[in-house]
């Protein structure tokens, strides 16, 4: 076949477009990553089998992640053993995220992904981002934002409808 | 053809090396930074907008006249 080197060029352009603009973000459906696997700083639950898992990204600078983190520590409060929440900080620095937890303290797992590989995996949109997890490790609702008493009551009513 | 060609990858060149950058949302740390808000300064920028009607005869369209001539 004689193809033009035009033609060849616009071919590698229009793949090149298509890699770059790919990327695989988590959604609904998708198995959890082994998060064992990344190299956070903090300590992780020793086994998330059975549990429902909120996985939470978020940064001292975001001011929505301040306002979800009373909600989630209620959460985690009201649900005891039976719901996970952990919490990754994307914060440059550790100090930006202790400052932040000083004013903000919790009573769920905080974790800092210092390389920014575990977010740049899940490649949340917006800053928070929080994936409700089921029991299987698999993603089954997804929260883009954190919308203060509306995000709450959807909070509620998805893990009561995975624990029934 | 090669007028055609050295102009797309002249195109794709001005375009690959134009220093945009796609942020994601997780990097967004220092651009939230209080540094750089633009009014974080409200007396700073009073000021710099007084000189400005004050001295420049080109201003107008803001919320206080002035014609350049320094006695505002």
């Amino acid at each position: 076949m004689n193809t033009s080197p035009l033609k060849k060029f616009a071919l590698a352009l229009l793949l090149a477009g298509i890699f770059s603009t790919a990327h695989a973000a988590l959604k609904v459906g998708d198995t959890l990553p082994d998060l064992a696997s990344y190299k956070l700083e903090g300590k992780l639950p020793d086994s998330l089998k059975g549990k429902i898992v909120i996985l939470d990204f978020w940064a001292s600078w975001c001011l929505p992640c301040a306002e979800s983190f009373p909600v989630m520590d209620e959460l985690q409060k009201k649900y005891g053993d039976r719901l996970v929440i952990i919490a990754v900080n994307v914060d440059e620095t550790a100090a930006k995220k202790d400052l932040f937890l000083k004013k903000h303290p919790v009573a769920f797992t905080i974790v800092r992904d210092a390389e920014q590989k575990l977010v740049a995996d899940i490649s949340p949109e917006t800053m928070p981002t929080s994936f409700v997890v089921d029991g299987d490790g698999k993603v089954r609702f997804l929260h883009n934002g954190f919308h203060g008493a509306e995000t709450r009551k959807q909070y509620v009513s998805e893990i009561e409808s995975l624990l029934k | 053809m090669k007028t055609k060609l050295l102009f797309l990858l002249a195109s794709v060149a001005l375009l690959s090396g134009s220093g945009c950058a796609n942020v994601k949302p997780w990097q967004r740390g220092t651009m939230a930074d209080y540094t750089m808000q633009p009014d974080r300064d409200p007396l700073g920028t009073a000021q710099s907008e007084h000189i400005w009607f004050s001295r420049e005869q080109a201003n107008g369209g803001g919320s206080v006249g002035g014609g350049g001539c320094g006695c505002n």
